[in-house]
């Protein structure tokens, strides 16, 4: 393996590690809120309270790793991407830092207000959205590269379908892994009353995030034929993503092995994930920038990724204390402790 | 606005400014508080001591709040670095990236550990092992600190890299991290966010006991801050002399912008205060002789180099020089308090508790952040007009994008809005819940007023 395929693959990793952590807390955000609105929300705020508190800051974490490791690895990607997207990254911050700082002021403040649920919940659908706008540049055609200076196209970027269909299929997909997380934790928990409420949410969001995904995946077809193409050549991990999808939901359906139903949820958007970043390479952003043009040199390459496995060997401990801690501690769960 | 719209790279430069002067406050607080708390667990523990113990306890109930402003506005800092200055991140990404990188590994490392040392203050056995949660809390905040700052002392002392032909070529990442600046430099930023939390809490506990709440609890925080705080000052001293020395051994410029010095000159006096006239005379200012000779090389006779040795477009503005004299006095002022508390507190029948000392230690908080932030400032602006130090200039580093000025006002108003919501939480939060209350709560201590039956 080339170190640019290693740096990206590294990468990656961790904004899958991203997808399915913030979805997870972004969705239940959004639940909080909606189910203080329909007033089921002593049977859910619980349960949620219990489970986002201690990690709130981890989700985080995996965003600013990869924002920074990219420009570690691919230090070019701070020319483009950094240039075009002042606006859109503005407000992604901006979002990320009222829903970060609102909840721990709602939790460690012990305020309970109306603003603060709405603010977490809203910003739970906003910040999936505004960050797929990378993904949608990331196509080609959003942006000019004009006599060494970037400029991005807001025109094509708010009128095109793809794009709208990314912000969907981002959305859904939120609500999707969220509700599938919570089935499985509120499960753990013995909360049959939670359970209930979380396992229709996870059914009802299950479809609109598939048809979104196929949709998303013919509108690329028109967007970026050359990826398409790629694509179509990896088409066996985007089967395996939807035999996982049917498995969770089968389970879910059931109220079956509801921690192996999420692990087919993890499974699904891993393979279609991976599926869709490697079949993006070489480009980091069509047609212009390449891992192979855009990459650091060597001895920062190696001191990164010896950087990367010293840094895993300590944090999958600490990750796993954690979890322990709080995730597979049944009395945790429970609430007696 | 202010005619400045169409400049980038000034504006740049503000919402660059802004960002960093709001998260630093957090920032600070962040490597510096966990370290007071552990002292104050550790105290609990070796005392058996339950009001040690509380006061760790409700340290880092606080502590949790300005943390998340201070996770919010880092992650902020660190995506605008690559929104405002692409063309310095490019180069950085090729020089500098592992720094930054682990300095996230460190990041996240201190999370973990801390979500884990809040929620478990009942669930263990022994209080020892709780103890050792706050162990990793410590050294993630420490070594975030010394990461981020090597990549600081990198932009002062670039090395480790070749350029040839406008690319940078033959790096060694490590000798880039170690640069000549990075030893004063992270010590010197370490050291005063200990110095600085240790006053922050303890002008928290000076003013209850000003406001005449004469608690032993608050006796006993105002005790361990000030006794922590004397250390980390005379430390703060130490270092600072030889930041001192530092500067003029490889930025002499830098150093000779902060003391306002033209001529090269052995026995060269030390400048606090004054005004500059328009021929650079200096005047109204306090001049110490020799003392800059000796702070630059430690004898008098030690020749400092002058401003007028460097072309005038390579000089910072010279105002640089009141953020270094408001520095260097708030450390002085903060040495002395803490010290004198400490001398107070050891001689058995004087009473280190007076109110003018109460008073003067009150202040020392609010002041050790003024501290922070002029030294900041002095750092970044003293280093103009260059972002990366002879290699590159700021504005051959920002983003060409014309949206930065609302992006500014963006974020001012996102700031001030965190930076209310934040002190009203935390006051809130201990105003409705008082020591006595938690005392009485945790049965430390029997409720003040008994009922009649």
């Amino acid at each position: 393996m080339s170190y640019e395929l290693l740096g990206i693959t590294v990468l990656w990793i961790f904004l899958y590690g991203y997808l399915i952590v913030a979805s997870i807390d972004f969705g239940a955000g959004f639940f909080s809120y909606y189910s203080r609105i329909t007033k089921k929300r002593h049977a859910l705020h619980h349960i949620i309270q219990r489970y986002l508190s201690p990690v709130w800051e981890v989700t985080n974490v995996f965003l600013v790793f990869f924002f920074v490791g990219i420009i570690g690895f691919f230090p070019d990607t701070a020319y483009y991407y950094g240039t075009a997207l002042l606006i859109p990254g503005s407000i992604s911050i901006i979002l990320l830092a009222i829903r970060g700082s609102y909840y721990a002021f709602a939790t460690y403040g012990a305020k309970d207000s109306h603003i603060y649920s709405l603010l977490y919940g809203a910003t739970g659908l906003l910040i999936p959205a505004s960050l797929t706008t990378v993904l949608t540049i990331s196509e080609g055609g959003y942006l000019v590269v004009d006599n060494g200076s970037v400029t991005l196209l807001y025109g094509e970027l708010f009128t095109s379908p793809y794009s709208w269909g990314v912000v969907f299929l981002a959305i859904f997909s939120v609500l999707f892994i969220s509700a599938a997380f919570l089935t499985y934790y509120a499960d753990r928990a013995k909360d049959s009353q939670a359970l209930e409420i979380v396992r229709r949410y996870a059914l009802s969001w299950a479809f609109p995030t598939i048809i979104m995904a196929f949709i998303v995946f013919f509108l690329l077809g028109q967007r970026n034929p050359v990826h398409f193409a790629n694509m179509m050549d990896l088409w066996w991990m985007f089967a395996l993503s939807l035999v996982s999808f049917a498995a969770a939901v089968w389970l879910i359906w059931k109220r079956r092995f509801l921690g192996v139903a999420f692990i087919f949820v993890m499974l699904q958007f891993f393979t279609a994930f991976f599926a869709y970043g490697a079949s993006h390479l070489p480009y980091l952003l069509f047609p212009y920038l390449t891992i192979y043009d855009g990459f650091t040199n060597e001895s920062m390459a190696i001191a990164l990724i010896a950087a990367f496995i010293g840094g895993l060997l300590m944090l999958i401990p600490s990750l796993y204390l954690l979890m322990r801690l709080f995730l597979f501690d049944a009395e945790y769960l429970e609430g007696r402790k | 606005m202010f005619g400045i719209e169409n400049d980038p790279v000034l504006l740049s430069r503000l919402l660059t400014a802004l960002t960093l002067g709001f998260h630093i406050i957090f920032a600070t607080l962040g490597v510096g508080v966990p370290l007071m708390i552990a002292i104050a667990e550790w105290m609990g523990i070796k005392r058996n001591d339950p009001h040690y113990t509380l006061l760790a306890r409700r340290w880092a109930r606080g502590f949790v709040v300005t943390v998340a402003v201070g996770v919010v506005t880092g992650t902020a800092i660190g995506l605008q670095l690559s929104l405002l200055w692409p063309n310095f991140m490019q180069a950085a990404g090729h020089t500098i990236g592992l720094p930054l990188f682990m300095e996230i590994f460190a990041f996240f490392f201190e999370a973990i550990f801390l979500g884990i040392y809040l929620y478990t203050w009942d669930r263990f056995k022994t209080q020892m092992r709780h103890f050792l949660l706050i162990i990793p809390v410590v050294i993630g905040a420490t070594a975030s600190a010394f990461f981020i700052t090597t990549a600081n002392a990198f932009m002062n002392i670039p090395q480790g890299f070749d350029i040839v032909n406008g690319m940078i070529t033959n790096v060694s990442p490590i000798e880039a991290m170690f640069n000549p600046a990075t030893p004063t430099k992270i010590s010197h930023v370490i050291i005063t966010c200990y110095l600085t939390a240790a006053f922050i809490l303890g002008t928290i506990a000076a003013i209850h006991l000003l406001k005449g709440n004469n608690h032993v609890y608050h006796k006993k925080a105002l005790k361990l801050t000030m006794v922590s705080g004397a250390v980390f000052a005379i430390a703060t001293a130490v270092i600072g002399d030889l930041s001192g020395k530092y500067l003029h051994e490889y930025q002499p410029e830098k150093l000779a912008a902060a003391e306002w010095h033209f001529e090269t000159e052995t026995h060269a006096p030390l400048i606090l205060g004054g005004v500059l006239t328009e021929d650079n005379e200096v005047k109204y200012a306090l001049e110490i002789p020799y003392a800059l000779s000796i702070l630059a090389g430690g004898m008098p006779d030690s020749e400092v180099v002058g401003l007028n040795e460097f072309p005038e477009d390579e000089l910072p503005p010279l105002w640089v020089h009141y953020a270094f004299d408001m520095m260097v006095f708030i450390g002085m002022y903060l040495a002395f308090v803490s010290t004198l508390f400490v001398v107070m507190n050891w001689k058995k029948n004087w009473n280190a508790f007076n109110k003018p000392l109460l008073i003067m230690v009150a202040a020392g908080g609010p002041l050790s952040m003024i501290a922070i932030e002029s030294g900041w400032i002095f750092a970044e602006v003293g280093r103009q007009p260059w972002i990366i130090n002879g290699i590159m200039r700021v504005e051959e580093g920002a983003t060409t994008s014309d949206h930065v000025g609302l992006m500014l006002v963006l974020f001012l108003i996102l700031y001030t809005i965190l930076g209310v919501t934040c002190g009203a939480v935390l006051r809130k939060m201990f105003k409705e819940n008082p020591v006595e209350h938690e005392l009485e709560k945790r049965g430390m201590e029997q409720p003040k007023r008994v009922s009649n039956e």
